[in-house]
């Protein structure tokens, strides 16, 4: 079953258009790595799924419910209900984690499903211990954002992502702002949430990550996804020439 | 009593009936601040809220607003508040009113200027976290948001209310009694400035008891960045 489809999506900020569309589909269980250079249109690609931006035309259903659909060339939203069915299932991790940083790191990772799923807080509270527990932060629990490094600050959006029980989970560029150390800390969560079988859709630049985790890599560049196959495909002999230059400025670095 | 007639140069009946009086000034400060905080913050909330709204009208006007007050004398403004409703409708305003509304027309203008700074300098990844978290937008400004802004907007507002503290000798401009005006009576009366010297102690023990308590305020706030 597919937990997300995306047709013909298209995006302009202004005149600039930055999707052309894009269509792409995610099984469950699936974990899709979208790589390309900056400016291709992937985290905008990513925020239009996670209702932070709003695509111009174009079809998405998000774990079976759909969100958007176009009718006569125009937009057309589901309803406010249905619209936070589909925030609730699906997480998004930032870039630059987005933390509260006025609250601890259990509150971080306690408070939506509190406030949000109306959970007791007490049990709220046991899930996001074992959340914390499975990142490796359970001695931070008490801690304040500020206090944390930059990969702990990472794991525990992740842990706030999860406490909400999402079916899939985004990542949009999860690494960007981390020092190769603490990289490998964020993709060694990844890799163990992909051993459980999370679906989920990875925006990166860690091309190693990329070839060993996905099972499907995704090229875009320019607003279009140029090519996409089996990690072993693109990596071993993409077809198309941009995939192919793009890939060995990468390997020049 | 020789000893206070020395150092004060005024006649040393005179100088302790003064200590009193100057109490009962600086009772009348506190009054007006503490009115003037109590509407003037609230409101000032208010106006920033409709500064940044996407209504233009309203921003619009709430923009006017704060270049009028902001531009022109809180003076001028107490004198408008006493002697304007007289000569518009003929009626004569309370004294102690005219000045409160001057006071808090004049700084919620200033809060709110202060607050939409404070708002608006949270970054967007906290309105982008929330909702993807679930929130509904009122959750994410009252529980995500407003608490960030109160510990950004801490000292600015303790500036400003150690601001007011002085500004309420401004009052005097509409005869409204207070610390300075009987700092400027007692010292024609007895031709001495130990007066004056003793009201700005007075202002300036107010104003440390403000200060100390942002400080006080800040620290409590300092667990997080």
């Amino acid at each position: 079953m597919n937990l997300i489809e995306a047709n013909h999506i298209e995006k302009s900020f202004g005149s600039l258009q930055v999707l052309r569309d894009i269509s792409m589909h995610v099984a469950e269980g699936e974990v899709v790595a979208i790589i390309g250079p900056s400016g291709s249109g992937k985290s905008t690609f990513l925020r239009c799924l996670t209702q932070l931006e709003t695509a111009d035309r174009g079809e998405i259903t998000i774990c079976g419910k759909q969100m958007m659909r176009t009718e006569n060339g125009k937009a057309v939203f589901a309803d406010p209900k249905t619209l936070q069915e589909i925030i609730l299932c699906a997480g998004l991790v930032f870039q630059n984690f987005n933390l509260f940083p006025h609250r601890s790191v259990l509150q971080n990772v306690s408070d939506a499903p509190v406030r949000v799923l109306n959970i007791p807080r007490a049990q709220a509270e046991q899930t996001a211990r074992d959340l914390l527990d499975k990142m490796n932060l359970a001695n931070r629990a008490d801690y304040y954002p500020c206090q944390l490094s930059g990969g702990q600050q990472q794991r525990v959006a992740i842990a706030r992502a999860l406490a909400l029980n999402p079916r899939v989970l985004f990542f949009d560029e999860p690494t960007s702002a981390l020092d190769p150390e603490l990289t490998g800390e964020i993709l060694h969560v990844i890799r163990q949430l992909a051993d459980e079988h999370m679906t989920m859709v990875v925006v990166t630049h860690e091309m190693a990550f990329a070839r060993d985790v996905a099972d499907r890599v995704i090229f875009m560049d320019d607003g279009v996804i140029v090519e996409q196959g089996r990690p072993e495909e693109i990596f071993g002999g993409a077809h198309n020439e941009r995939t192919r230059a793009f890939l060995s400025r990468f390997a020049q670095n | 009593m020789e000893f206070i007639e020395s150092f004060s140069g005024m006649n040393a009946n005179a100088f302790l009936a003064m200590i009193p009086n100057m109490l009962v000034g600086c009772w009348q400060v506190i009054q007006i601040f503490l009115l003037t905080v109590l509407f003037a913050v609230p409101l000032g909330f208010l106006v920033a809220l409709g500064r940044i709204s996407r209504y233009k009208i309203l921003s619009g006007v709430i923009r006017i607003y704060q270049l009028i007050v902001r531009g022109t004398p809180l003076m001028l403004q107490l004198m408008f508040c006493m002697y304007a409703p007289s000569f518009l409708f003929g009626l004569t305003p309370h004294r102690f009113a005219a000045c409160i509304i001057a006071f808090v027309v004049n700084y919620a203008a200033y809060f709110g200027e202060i607050f939409r700074s404070g708002i608006q300098s949270i970054p967007q990844g906290q309105y982008e976290a929330g909702k993807v978290l679930g929130y509904t937008k009122t959750q994410v400004f009252f529980l995500i948001v407003l608490p960030q802004v109160v510990k950004r907007v801490i000292p600015p507002t303790g500036s400003e209310f150690m601001v007011l503290v002085k500004d309420t000798a401004l009052a005097q401009i509409i005869a409204q009694p207070q610390l300075f005006d009987i700092a400027i009576k007692t010292a024609a009366k007895n031709v001495s400035i130990t007066p004056y010297i003793a009201a700005g102690i007075f202002y300036l023990i107010m104003s440390a008891v403000v200060e100390f308590a942002f400080k006080k305020l800040e620290s409590k706030l300092d667990y997080y960045r």
